[in-house]
């Protein structure tokens, strides 16, 4: 090595450091949303300084096809950036497949490079690197497709799903022991990668709606751990710092999804939820309930001083977050004081409801969380529920029996009115009944979410005032 | 590649950055989850640099097509996730400095 690569290799790994440096202030930065924004600035500036740093590395001679594929990523990039916030969860779901799809590629094209004079333990880190890379491929396209509803949304399970899944992961990992062992069978590594792949598509078959803020966080873990691995491989201190960051940032966020939902991690993964809810579902008789119109509705807003909204995936679905602005400012500007009440899983990842409002111009600071808004709500006099089931079920609390019972909920039905906006009763495929909407104090509204909140907010407009 | 000071070394670098990742990450505002994961994705795109020294290098074909495949997909989620991270982040306004009286 010349003292001109020697110095090139230094100036490499200074680049890399401020990088690094770079990554953790990003990420910092990201505690509040005054300074979030800086957030996105330290981690443009790292990456650029990372990649020029790369591009420096004296063993880099084909320039062109380098060019060609950064120019190709950065069209397919742009339209990814500008999508829909609703479409935002599949979106993420998409990005983990392509992270580790980057991860797994490089990781076997180090395979066929490197072996058979490959140490134990580098081949060990590498079947680390392309297990979990694989699996989070095709688990990721299918959250992805469940969640853009290409595919369907139902958790599909069978007798001795577990069995096959462990079985499955167990050959992968049997296949890896044997590749440390014996470097030069380079034949049963492809089958390594489709035994991972498999995986992650029986991973994800089984998984329900309700459950993707968990599964996108996790997948999201795997995929920073992979590129982590791969760093131990590539010997890069940059990739595994930057990996064991998004690892533990995917691991805290799965954690706290499983926590609201009062579930462990196995149970995610391996529980088959939709079953259970069903059977708890199948046998409930009819109840009265009370509805109301729109104009009683907006009655009963107006002459309230607190209200609470509550959103939920349903109104995600109905694109009603522009509508629930309307209701916001003429409910404010009557004088009533509104907030929102985020529970961690509304939605089908984690924030969801929070992008969803401030694309709606709804100020964060009115967006409430669970814990610190649950003692308000005795003293709410209008708790309004849009799209939100489960994380309302008052069963959670009371019910021993309820497939649901354990997780943390908000107390909606503790307001002095409770009113739901919901298109029937029909339990949807979840299928929990909640006993929220037979309270004295519930009112349903019918009617899809969007069209109803118009029509509230065209009667508090058109009325007196 | 690794000898093991290298692999030592490297296992401190992985453990340490765990810890200041898990508590850096878990002071992030419960508000801003959806972006921070956006966020992190982006970063994570970071595996471009060994996607783009296997197609600089071009050892062989096979490497050089995979790493291919490989600078694309990271710079795509490099791209889209600091881009749509932005849009989020904007969408995020506080109601105090205007707020009447």
């Amino acid at each position: 090595m010349t003292a001109e690569f020697a110095g090139n290799q230094v100036i490499i790994e200074v680049l890399y450091l401020i990088a690094s440096v770079l990554f953790i202030l990003s990420l910092k930065w990201m505690s509040s949303p005054t300074s979030a924004r800086h957030g996105i600035w330290a981690g443009e500036a790292g990456m650029l300084l990372a990649i020029c740093g790369t591009l420096l590395h004296h063993g880099i001679v084909d320039y062109r096809l380098l060019a060609i594929a950064l120019v190709l990523g950065t069209i397919i990039g742009i339209p990814l950036g500008r999508v829909a916030m609703t479409a935002v969860p599949q979106r993420t779901a998409l990005s983990h497949a392509f992270g580790a799809l980057c991860v797994t590629l490089v990781g076997s094209a180090e395979f066929y490079l490197k072996t058979p004079n490959i140490s134990p333990f580098l081949m060990s880190v590498l079947s680390v690197e392309v297990i979990l890379g694989g699996l989070t491929i095709t688990g990721s396209l299918m959250a992805a497709g469940k969640l853009q509803e290409v595919l369907p949304q139902r958790p599909l399970t069978y007798k001795g799903q577990n069995f096959v899944n462990f079985l499955l992961l167990a050959v992968a990992l049997a296949i890896a022991v044997y590749l440390v062992l014996h470097p030069d069978a380079r034949n049963l590594f492809p089958f390594m990668i489709l035994i991972a792949l498999a995986f992650g598509v029986l991973l994800i078959i089984p998984i329900g709606g309700a459950d993707m803020p968990t599964v996108i966080s996790l997948l999201n873990g795997y995929a920073g751990l992979s590129a982590a691995a791969m760093g131990f491989v590539l010997d890069s201190k940059l990739l595994i710092i930057a990996g064991a960051l998004d690892g533990s940032s995917g691991l805290i966020l799965s954690i706290i999804m499983s926590k609201a939902m009062n579930r462990s991690f196995s149970n995610v993964l391996f529980g088959a939820f939709g079953q259970v809810q069903a059977a708890a579902g199948a046998g409930k008789e009819e109840r009265p309930v009370r509805s109301a119109t729109a104009e009683e509705a907006a009655a009963i807003l107006s002459a309230a001083n607190k209200v609470v909204v509550v959103p939920g995936y349903g109104m995600a679905v109905a694109q009603a977050q522009h509508k629930v602005r309307e209701l916001y400012d003429a409910l404010s500007k009557r004088g009533v004081e509104v907030r929102f009440a985020i529970h961690p899983v509304a939605g089908r990842m984690p924030g969801h409801m929070n992008v969803l409002l401030a694309e709606a111009d709804i100020p964060y600071d009115r967006l409430i969380e669970m814990d610190e808004i649950n003692g308000d709500f005795p003293q709410t006099d209008v708790a309004l529920v849009i799209g939100a089931n489960d994380v309302t079920n008052p069963a959670a609390r009371s019910d021993t029996t309820s497939p649901i019972y354990g997780m943390p909920i908000l107390d909606v039905d503790k307001a002095h009115t409770v009113m739901v906006i919901k298109r029937s009763m029909n339990p949807g495929f979840a299928g929990i009944d909640n006993p929220l909407y037979y309270l004295d104090n519930t009112l349903m509204l019918f009617g899809d979410a969007k069209a109803f909140v118009g029509s509230i907010v065209r009667e508090l407009s058109g009325g007196h005032g | 590649m690794a000898s093991s000071s290298n692999l030592i070394d490297a296992l401190f670098i992985f453990v340490l950055a765990g810890f200041i990742g898990f508590e850096v990450i878990r002071r992030v505002s419960p508000l801003l989850h959806t972006p921070l994961m956006s966020l992190t994705n982006a970063l994570d795109a970071i595996a471009v640099v060994g996607a783009i020294i296997l197609v600089g290098e071009h050892k062989s074909t096979l490497a050089a097509t995979l790493g291919f495949i490989a600078v694309v997909a990271a710079t795509s989620n490099i791209v889209g996730g600091f881009l749509i991270t932005d849009r989020m982040l904007r969408m995020f306004k506080s109601s105090r400095p205007v707020a009447k009286p």
